[in-house]
């Protein structure tokens, strides 16, 4: 298993977000990238999450040697981000069902209710979105991204309107991803910083650097 | 074909929950008609206006209700979500689904409602109904397809009309001149239908070609 990328360029028309990227993170591993406010790390994340094209550069995924299909990457991809958003109309469990769905994963009624209330959501697992705090949205979050496990976890600042229980429970997905797959981390944060074993610095002058 | 079901089951769950869009289109559709109605009723018109009101009715609210499908993603920024997890096309053919079914919710309520205020039933409802019914899968299939490329735009309602008409006259044309004949029955309606369905074929044909395209812009 092995995410790579090569020479990732980013550009918004005349603005550089950032050149010459070059990463490999292996099973077990987990890359955390660091950088200032408009660095660029979670246009990067989302590059490697198969979410936004490159101007130029490459990014494989493998498993077992062979390269995944963009079909293949939404199976097996795990995606947190405060760009997410999630159904509002709909309940944490209408909408884990429906994101099982559409990945052509089958979710049965136990595994959906041992993720939720690992989670922490069993309490509130059947009102809508709209009624949650933004730590139980975060929370769903997760949920959303590793309740079909994905060999691939992408996390960007993943501890954000996070409680206590709520961070150790981010420490509980991040050690479990290890064992399975790997996880690429975007954060400032200097608590989850330590659960990089890899790192790469954005240092806003287009370039990113193993720090 | 699961995956689409999954994106049509849960649009219609959360437009039970809002009703967001099918009320803009109801409404829209039942003012335009009473307007329509009140305006021309007295005039005894002929099968081709009636023909023609309908169908401008019929597309006016489809324009006011449609685009929500997609544009409601990219606005409320389900959209990455969405991009993460499914597939493509399997998304496409979800909301072309729950579309249809949309505008069939409205021509439910304005079918009725024009035949009695305008006074009018169709010599031949069979081929009224063909007519109505294939149109109305080239009008929800074709917007959708534009509400997809619309929706990241900065006017997103008014490119959409914009985009859409271009695109839809052939389709609405032909729908005009197919129903004025149904409500007529003098002539048969096939020339129509076959332009009908071959054009909504090309069109649908093409989205589903570019749509992966589209999407990963």
């Amino acid at each position: 298993m092995l995410l790579r990328a090569t020479g990732l360029c980013k550009r918004y028309r005349t603005l550089l977000v950032f050149d010459r990227v070059d990463l490999e993170v292996g099973r077990g591993q987990c890359l955390v990238i660091t950088g200032a406010n408009g660095s660029g790390k979670s246009t990067l994340l989302k590059i490697l999450a198969g979410l936004l094209l490159p101007t130029s550069g490459q990014v494989e995924m493998e498993i077992d040697g062979r390269s995944l299909t963009a079909a293949q990457r939404r199976r097996l991809t795990g995606w947190v981000s405060p760009e997410l958003t999630l159904y509002d109309e709909l309940s944490a469990r209408e909408n884990l069902s429906f994101f099982a769905r559409v990945r052509g994963v089958t979710l049965d009624v136990r595994t959906l209710d041992s993720t939720l209330s690992r989670l922490g959501l069993t309490q509130r697992a059947d009102d809508p979105l709209s009624t949650y705090s933004s730590g139980m949205k975060q929370r769903v979050k997760y949920g959303f991204a590793i309740m079909h496990r994905p060999p691939f976890l992408f996390l960007d600042e993943p501890g954000t309107t996070m409680d206590e229980s709520g961070a150790r429970l981010l420490a509980d997905i991040i050690d479990e991803q290890k064992r399975h797959g790997l996880v690429v981390l975007a954060t400032n944060d200097r608590e989850e910083t330590a659960y990089g074993d890899r790192r790469l610095r954005l240092d806003g002058t287009g370039t990113g650097r193993p720090a | 074909m699961e995956q689409a079901l999954a994106v049509l089951h849960k649009d219609i769950v959360a437009e039970f929950r809002t009703r967001h869009a099918v009320n803009s289109l109801i409404m829209f559709g039942v003012t335009t008609l009473v307007a329509v109605s009140f305006a021309m009723g007295p005039f005894g018109l002929s099968s081709h206006v009636l023909a023609a009101l309908l169908w401008i009715i019929l597309f006016f609210s489809a324009m006011a209700g449609l685009s929500r499908s997609f544009v409601k993603e990219e606005e409320t920024g389900t959209i990455m979500a969405l991009k993460s997890s499914a597939d493509p096309t399997m998304v496409l053919l979800g909301k072309m689904m729950f579309n249809l079914i949309l505008l069939a919710a409205l021509e439910i309520v304005i079918v009725p409602l024009f035949f009695v205020m305008m006074d009018t039933w169709p010599s031949a409802p069979t081929r009224f109904f063909a007519v109505l019914l294939l149109g109305s899968l080239g009008l929800s299939a074709v917007s959708t397809a534009v509400a997809a490329i619309v929706s990241k735009a900065g006017s997103k309602g008014a490119l959409f009309s914009v985009l859409a008409f271009p695109v839809l006259l052939p389709l609405l044309l032909s729908s005009i001149s197919g129903t004025a004949s149904a409500l007529e029955g003098a002539s048969p309606v096939w020339p129509e239908l076959r332009l009908i369905v071959g054009y909504s074929g090309i069109l649908i044909t093409a989205s589903f070609m570019l749509f992966e395209y589209i999407w990963e812009q």
